[in-house]
């Protein structure tokens, strides 16, 4: 065990000006840097994001409301979808793995830093050109206009009868665009996880965040390919004559569907499984044990990475499939929960027996377990399919995919945040004002999607920009939007605290939570070469073998 | 005491000594966790308090009040489903909050680790084939559900519907009975003992939709190109409500649907109704005039006159229909005239073009829309 860093020269940045300073964030290939502005850049689109959730629920807090109208509403709903998932969460889980995976392997970059940046900027221009169609939507000469065709663009509604203008061409050269940064990532991270490691450092000693990042790694590559098949079929219609999708003229709309799905379900694990990743680290650092059963916790992971491949038509229960056909998917996506349930079972047995501290980081992972736990049980639901003919489309399914991507996810991105902002930035956060962000942005997610969930079940279909009185649907949705209120609360002290904290904040020391795996063992930040001297590993917890040399875990591995 | 594997995956890094006295320094965390729940109780209540009840609770569409076969097939499987759900529910939930209220930090202590447990197989083991059982059963039943819905033979006493979705609208044919309407379908009520159920074949004229009367069935897309087919047998008359439930366009949250469930004799009337060709004239000429030669007749159809459009609703028998515009407006000659004049004031972003006619002409041409029985 060799990781001690010494810092070797210190640059002094703060005397350069400030356009050099700038200029460095734009040509750096250092993976640090780049997660930053991974992170950063999602963080801006959730504001986006939120701002154009924040009009859909005041448009839907009474009935016949007129805050907009419904093509309004429409690109709102389109725009707040792709937003979140291509342009927030996606981004914000690759920068954190993009920061970590070359810190907690114990490398001094990725596997192909210039890919790195590439795939960066590609993402970046992707979400600009999205933007772009507010203004050029409608050529620079009309009224702008964003795409309203809903996040998952189903044919027919995007050719070009039913879709004039160019709206739809900036959501599609928007995914094209970043999808082919998304699957540089994707083979970045598998080369970084094979290729990097520091002696002695086995695929069976990764860390878990490792090991669940080249399981995303392998599903970006898979899973995104057909999406960007599937934008360009789109771009041959309606520009170059073809009719894949285009009904009129004998095309499939079903065709579009699966192309859609067979990225749309992985993606959902995608998102997830670095998630679960995050969880996987901070749950036993403040737990003081390790990840309980860490070979199966890999063993599932590979195990939802292959059978989410296997449950996309889940998303089309109502679209006329045979019974067999409807049966196999149910089968496969029911299969899905075991996998998933033995990784919240594990966590449980990580906390079980320990000495939990409830800073920050840990409160948003309690917060994940219990929101992980219900999402995962309406998705079974979910994936019974008659139940599904009544659930799907309406808002039961809306609160149950939200559930997962901010009860989940967004929770578990605001524990990474706080774990590790103190390595990131050097300073420590602020843990009272963590702690209000935490307790205000559970009451809000639970004002909010608790409530969702019933108007679903009283027959209220999804993405309508409004709904008739005396259908028993007024009281929730009057609730559901009195929870924005408190969730736009704590964002704002999440900004305001993180703002503070980088400019005023504690100094942070190399290693503030007494962890165990390898980016804690160099300085906070690290210095641009990561380590002095490449460490040499020889158990799971690095830095547990230093800090208990009596006790050391590779002895028990 | 922590859950003990198989002695060679377990280490004790520290011995905890000392007595255990759960609950007694979490009060603070459960009172903070109970206070918020008091909260949110009080302000749920207050709310309802505010609000009130809807007026007509049998117009709440709930999933839950099932008032046909496929729908309550659905709802017995979801009964299943929800038991199964909440009992896994209980119990991990009771495991999370029993290990964080247990397994928290005290203050004043000697600052050793935990003993160091890293797993345990037979735990593993456990946990892996409880829930594979469990999800087989569920997949069973759900898979039994499947069938009886999706594969239930057609009787010949079946009523055949064809059900196109149009941009923003419903269009119902009845080829048997040769009807045509919109927007409101009627269908007679099926005694169980001798069922007379509808089968309805799906089709779109423009994008995808799909048919969602919760009280009677689950959803079925109408995808165009594509023919697809759903069934219903009402136990009980009465007005059933629904409204497309897949993303159509500008309009979808105005394209609602009513099903009229009539007794048999009352069904048999409204076909016989329905059968007969428009007037033919009568009083109304110059509102006739008005609509045949103007740009009406290119999307609107009336039997028995030039009017034979098929990309706006059938109008033969308009006044037979208590809602236009899909249920977005009540059918009196006001809603009509407005419809008329302004179609967006209703429905903002429908299809129907604004026909800015004077006002003699649209009083002329409500007039006549007003004799189609």
């Amino acid at each position: 065990m060799s990781s001690e860093s010494i810092a070797l020269s210190a640059v002094d940045h703060g005397t350069r000006p400030i356009s050099e300073r700038l200029h460095d964030w734009v040509v750096t290939v250092d993976h640090k840097k780049l997660g930053i502005l991974y992170i950063v850049y999602a963080l801006v689109f959730l504001v986006i994001g939120g701002i154009e959730a924040t009009i859909i629920r005041i448009q839907l807090i009474v009935p016949h409301n007129h805050f907009v109208s419904p093509q309004v509403f429409n690109r709102m709903m389109t725009m707040h979808g792709t937003t979140m998932i291509f342009f927030v969460v996606m981004p914000i889980l690759f920068g954190f793995g993009t920061y970590l995976i070359p810190l907690m392997i114990g490398a001094r970059d990725m596997a192909f830093p210039r890919l790195n940046a590439f795939s960066f900027w590609m993402t970046a221009f992707g979400g600009l050109l999205l933007y772009f169609s507010f203004i050029g939507g409608n050529g620079l000469y009309g009224a702008g206009t964003a795409p309203d065709v809903g996040w998952w663009a189903y044919a027919p509604l995007t050719s070009r009868a039913f879709s004039v203008g160019h709206s739809t061409d900036f959501w599609t050269l928007a995914l094209l665009v970043s999808g082919v940064g998304s699957i540089g990532t994707g083979v970045n991270f598998i080369a970084t996880i094979l290729c990097m490691r520091c002696p002695g450092m086995t695929l069976g000693k990764m860390p878990l965040l490792a090991w669940l990042n080249l399981v995303v790694g392998g599903m970006v590559i898979f899973c995104i390919s057909p999406l960007t098949a599937a934008q360009i079929m789109l771009s041959i219609d309606r520009y170059l004559g073809g009719h894949f999708f285009d009904t009129q003229a004998g095309g499939s709309a079903a065709l579009w569907m699966h192309f859609f799905w067979i990225f749309g379900h992985p993606e959902v694990y995608i998102l997830v499984v670095p998630a679960f990743a995050f969880v996987s680290e901070i749950v036993p650092i403040f737990s003081r044990k390790p990840i309980f059963g860490y070979p199966v916790m890999v063993a599932a992971t590979i195990g939802i990475g292959f059978i989410s491949f296997s449950v996309w038509a889940h998303h089309m229960f109502t679209v006329g499939m045979s019974s067999y056909g409807n049966s196999f998917f149910v089968f496969t996506t029911m299969a899905i929960a075991v996998p998933t349930g033995i990784k919240i079972f594990n966590w449980l047995g990580t906390m079980w027996g320990g000495k939990i501290q409830f800073k920050a980081p840990m409160l948003f992972c309690i917060g994940f377990l219990f929101q992980f736990l219900i999402a995962g049980l309406t998705g079974i639901m979910l994936g019974a399919a008659p139940f599904n003919w009544q659930l799907s489309g309406s808002y039961f399914v809306v609160a149950h995919f939200h559930y997962v991507i901010v009860g989940g996810i967004l929770f578990a991105v605001f524990g990474a945040f706080y774990y590790w902002f103190p390595k990131m930035s050097g300073r420590m956060y602020n843990e009272t004002l963590a702690k209000w962000h935490f307790w205000l942005f559970l009451v809000g997610f639970h004002m909010t999607f608790d409530f969702m969930h019933i108007p679903g079940l009283l027959g209220m279909p999804r993405r309508i920009y409004t709904y008739e009185p005396g259908r028993g649907w007024e009281f929730w949705n009057l609730i559901v939007t009195i929870g924005v209120l408190f969730q736009i609360a704590a964002i704002l002290i999440f900004v305001g605290n993180l703002l503070w904290s980088l400019f005023k904040g504690d100094p942070a020391t190399s290693d503030p939570w007494d962890a165990w795996t390898l980016e804690w063992s160099t300085t906070s930040p690290p210095p641009e070469y990561n380590f002095a001297t490449i460490p040499v590993v020889e158990s799971r917890r690095p830095l547990w073998d230093l800090k208990h040399p009596e006790d050391p875990d590779w002895k028990y591995e | 005491m922590p859950i003990i594997g198989s002695g060679r995956l377990e280490k004790v890094a520290a011995v905890t000594t000392g007595v255990m006295k759960p609950f007694k320094d979490n009060r603070a965390l459960l009172r903070k966790i109970a206070g918020i729940g008091v909260l949110l109780l009080g302000f749920l209540f207050a709310a309802k308090l505010c609000i009130g009840a809807p007026a007509n609770s049998a117009q709440i569409p709930s999933i839950f009040r099932p008032e046909s076969t496929p729908a309550d097939s659905i709802f017995h499987l979801s009964l299943l489903v929800l038991t199964v759900t909440g009992l896994i529910f209980l119990i991990v939930f009771s495991l999370l909050v029993y290990s964080v209220a247990k397994y928290r930090r005290r203050g004043g202590e000697d600052g050793r680790e935990p003993p160091q447990v890293y797993g345990s197989n037979q735990v593993e083991l456990a946990w892996t084939v409880i829930p594979i059982l469990i999800v087989l059963v569920l997949f069973l039943a759900t898979a039994r559900a499947i069938h009886s819905i999706q594969d239930a033979p057609k009787p010949p006493a079946a009523i055949e519907v064809i059900a196109i979705g149009h941009q923003f609208w419903w269009e119902f044919r009845y080829p048997t009975l040769g009807v045509v309407t919109a927007n409101e379908m009627h269908v007679p009520v099926s005694d169980p003992a001798n069922p007379s159920p509808t089968f309805i074949t799906l089709l779109s004229a423009d994008t995808d939709h799909s048919f969602w009367v919760p009280r009677l069935a689950g959803k079925t897309d109408l995808i165009p190109n594509r023919v697809n087919h759903t069934w219903i047998d009402p136990h009980q008359t009465g007005l059933y409500l629904g409204q497309c439930a897949q993303y159509c366009g500008t309009q979808h949250a105005k394209m609602l649907l009513r099903v009229y469930v009539d007794s048999r004799e009352q069904f048999d009337q409204w076909v016989q109704e329905e059968r007969k060709p428009g007037v033919a004239g009568g009083t109304e000429e110059e509102g006739r005039r008005i609509f045949e030669t103007t740009a009406c007749v290119n999307c609107h159809a009336v039997s028995g006159t030039v009017a034979n459009g098929r990309f706006g609703p059938d109008l033969t028998h308009l006044m037979s229909r208590d809602t236009i515009a899909s249920g977005a407006a009540a059918n009196t000659p006001e809603q009509l005239k407005l419809w008329i004049q302004n179609p967006d004031s209703i429905k903002p972003g429908s299809l129907m073009p604004a026909m800015k006619l004077d006002e003699k002409d649209l009083d002329a041409l409500t007039a006549y829309l007003e004799t189609l029985r």
